[in-house]
């Protein structure tokens, strides 16, 4: 047999390269501080495989098998909190109630208070009753580091309160108490008052826990029942008074469980650059300019029964309270205890990766309206506006680093 | 099916038992090189063995591989695959009769279909009847699919996630072919079963028309009882090479429930455009196809759903020695290289304009050694970007894959 010796040390070479260059060939994971994707650290490797398994059932996509619907707005948890992150607009809820003499209607025996504005096949989308007539669209917020602020306790938020103003900052954040969800089980971090309790989840924190939140979500975002809330969604309009074929609950408590797990275990959003010297300086205009009156910086639970929880130090800059936005951002649309121009102050960790699951662009604030840090801080009014004009008056050096502080969070 | 195919198999076997006391028991059906072949010509453009008197020719291959891939940084390590073996046997019943049949058990045996099971019947070159279950002659890779005929190991994502292949579906049709000197024109016409709703009701959040090849009642009956049409037209020069432009089109859904109706009809279009040529001298091959899908989604569904979807692959495949090596004579070692991409989703948000994105790109370098025709022996390298429809930062997979392919 003829031996092509060139072949052969052609192919001997290139085996050898090849080998050598192999995992140099293979894409490299991006760097931690890069994406919103990952554990707290500390986990127990059957905390690990159990946070696994919900990261498939957050991903999990329902078809109308599943029980989609009848009537939804997405498909799955993830298609809204892409990467983790803050959502698009293509996502945006909408929500309405009908507001008359100060009363507010949720419209609930109309489809309320959630527009439900997709349907599976042969089923009415639902349309907005006509006695709506206040609707506000929200846009997905980011869910990294929901374990942490779960975890702290209703004092650390309570701490930052003060809804008479007694400091004379010009600052007056107060609690959102909102009545619990018939499944709420009070911890040792939750304080009542009245049979109400504070709500730390939601932009007008009207949620206590994040099992309320989810509970909601499934029902109100993708039609799915649960254990928690049975009752399938249907076009009031349509006269249909039927939901989806797939048999109610749709999915069990352990699966609703295992999605606030996830949440409960990703990792608090990385920070980026911190020693950077522009960051550093914006970091503290943002101190001076009195920004983290309300984007309190850091906080630290309580105990948890995830002990790499327990006792941690976080840096969320937010404080959960409400406040008093201005005209420019009222939607209309009060919703527990709070008004309509009251806004709870979202954290502005993960901030700095907002357009890494936006699609390269920004839209922040509450429906996504603000498509530059710059133009964000500008619509702050109310109590904000005193904020909002420090920072105008910086000169361009200090606005860009501030906004390179957050661009680092 | 299983049982079915379990027979086949033992039939097979029987009398291939028997052929080893008798070495000229099985012979290799002469393939006819005196015609140009088209790729409409790929299912009887196979080797074939011809066991004593038996009426019938077997033949088959069997696509074998391991590979190494890696995701963002996340790899699930070395794995080996048996992505298909395939049987098929052919016979000619009469003059200008014949039937052939193509069984495929995938990934071990955990799906196996007939993937071509049809009877032609040949009134003159200009006019056949086709029946049966047959290969929709959209492009050219769903009837031109064998793993042996390629350099490369994975099948273009065009071809398998827009264009569906194999998409087999059962119906008639009729071909034909007109040649003169150098040049033949070729046409395929067939109405078959077809699609289903799975393709917008599926669980990959986008629309997926692989989805449809779940429905397994599309051998029995169709669906929403609206064929599906599917036209192609091809011409080929012997010397430049072959291009063919094909369509699929049909009603999707099911609009009418016991007589009532109870939606719009929504269709499903598929248009695509296939070329390949070789360049004298240099025997460069190029073979290619481009896919266009036009989908018909309800305005109840979201946007990540697409409306339009289109992709191809361009391969380019290159022999660099051709001679006896290793103790086989004429035995070939190539370069190759491919480019693919397939767009799921084409269009804009209606919310903020912007593109919808979902799509993925791949380029893939790979080596392949040929000691026969039948025989082929590759090594790729295989890179992809998968953009979500935000077009956010793309996620990267790469890897090696070692393989082979071979006819029997």
């Amino acid at each position: 047999m003829e031996l092509p010796k060139k072949t052969l040390i052609l192919f001997a070479l290139g085996s050898l390269i090849i080998t050598g260059a192999c995992r140099k060939l293979l894409p490299l994971a991006p760097k931690d501080e890069e994406v919103l994707a990952g554990t707290i650290p500390g986990l127990t490797p059957a905390q690990e495989h159990e946070h696994l398994v919900a990261d498939a059932n957050f991903g999990q996509v329902f078809s109308k098998a599943d029980g989609l619907g009848p009537i939804y707005v997405q498909t799955s948890c993830a298609n809204c909190h892409v990467g983790n992150g803050k959502g698009h607009p293509s996502t945006t809820i909408t929500r309405f109630a009908n507001l008359n003499g100060g009363v507010i209607d949720y419209l609930i025996s109309k489809g309320g208070p959630q527009l439900q504005n997709r349907s599976i096949d042969n089923y009415p989308v639902e349309l907005l009753p006509a006695e709506a007539n206040v609707i506000t669209k929200r846009i997905a917020p980011a869910v990294m580091g929901l374990g942490f602020i779960a975890a702290m306790s209703d004092q650390s938020i309570l701490d930052n309160a003060d809804p008479n103003d007694t400091n004379g900052d010009g600052i007056s954040g107060r609690c959102n108490y909102v009545d619990p969800t018939s499944f709420f089980i009070p911890q040792n971090i939750h304080q009542p008052n009245s049979g109400k309790y504070i709500g730390r989840f939601g932009k007008k924190a009207e949620k206590v826990t994040i099992q309320d939140q989810v509970v909601f979500a499934l029902k109100q975002d993708i039609g799915i029942t649960s254990d928690f809330d049975t009752d399938d969604l249907y076009n009031y309009a349509s006269g249909i008074y039927t939901g989806d074929n797939a048999p109610d609950p749709e999915v069990s408590a352990s699966f609703v469980n295992s999605l606030v797990f996830y949440m409960r275990t990703l990792k608090a959003p990385p920070r980026r650059n911190e020693e950077d010297a522009d960051v550093k300086a914006g970091q503290s205009l943002f101190y001076q300019v009195g920004c983290t009156n309300c984007h309190a910086p850091t906080f630290t639970t309580d105990k948890s029964d995830i002990d790499a929880l327990s006792y941690k130090t976080f840096h969320p800059f937010s404080d959960f309270l409400l406040h008093d936005m201005g005209s420019g951002l009222d939607d209309g649309y009060p919703e527990g205890g709070a008004n309509s121009y009251e806004w709870r102050t979202p954290p502005l960790w993960g901030v700095g990766l907002a357009k890494d699951s936006q699609g390269g662009q920004m839209f922040l604030l509450h429906d996504g309206r603000a498509h530059s840090f710059e133009e964000a801080i500008m619509m702050h009014g109310g109590e904000a506006a005193s904020r909002r004009d420090l920072f105008s008056a910086l000169n361009d050096s200090q606005k860009k680093q501030v906004i390179k502080f957050l661009e680092s969070l | 099916m299983r049982k079915i195919a379990l027979y086949i198999l033992v039939l097979l076997s029987s009398n291939l038992l028997e052929a080893q006391t008798d070495s000229s028991f099985i012979k290799r059906v002469p393939v006819d090189t005196s015609k140009l072949k088209m790729n409409m010509d790929a299912v009887y453009n196979r080797p074939f063995l011809t066991m004593g008197k038996m009426p019938v020719s077997v033949g088959g291959y069997l696509e074998a591989n391991s590979s190494y891939f890696g995701t963002d940084g996340v790899t699930e390590g070395l794995s080996f695959q048996i992505p298909r073996l395939t049987v098929f046997m052919s016979s000619a019943i009469k003059k200008r009769i014949k039937f052939l049949t193509e069984i495929e058990f995938e990934e071990g045996g955990k799906e196996i279909n007939i993937e071509f099971a049809s009877m032609d019947i040949e009134f003159h070159p200009l006019l056949n009847l086709r029946g049966g279950v047959i290969m929709n002659p959209i492009g050219a890779f769903n009837q031109n699919h064998d793993g042996p005929k390629w350099e490369f190991i994975s099948r273009p994502f065009s071809a398998t996630t827009i264009i569906p292949s194999t998409w087999s579906n059962v119906g008639f049709g009729v071909y034909g072919k007109y040649a003169q000197n150098n040049f033949v024109w070729a046409y395929e016409a067939y109405l078959t079963n077809g699609f289903d709703d799975q393709i917008i009701n599926n669980t990959e959040n986008r629309t997926w028309l692989p989805a449809s090849k779940q429905n397994a009642e599309r051998f029995e009956e169709s669906f929403n009882g609206v064929p599906l049409v599917t036209a192609k037209t091809a011409f080929r020069h012997r010397k430049i090479g072959e291009i063919g432009f094909s369509w699929m089109g049909g009603v999707y859904n099911k609009f009418e429930e016991e007589g009532v109706v109870v939606d719009t009809k929504r269709r499903v279009d598929l248009v695509a455009i296939d070329i390949n040529s070789t360049i004298p001298k240099l025997n460069t091959y190029i073979n290619g196809e481009w896919v266009w899908a036009l989908i018909d989604v309800p305005g109840n569904y979201p946007e990540q759903f697409g409306k339009k979807q289109r992709g191809g692959f361009l391969d380019i495949v290159q022999p660099v020695l051709r001679r006896k090596m290793f103790g086989w004579e004429n035995s070939t070692l190539n370069i190759a290289f491919r480019t693919e991409y397939a767009d799921y989703n084409v269009g804009t948000f209606t919310d903020t304009g912007g593109n919808i994105f979902d799509h993925v790109v791949a380029i893939v370098p790979g080596i392949s050694f040929r000691p026969s025709q039948q025989t082929v022996i590759r090594f790729n390298y295989r890179y992809h970007w998968n953009v979500d429809p935000l077009g956010n930062p793309a996620s990267r997979t790469a890897g090696f894959q070692f393989g082979f392919a071979t006819y029997f």
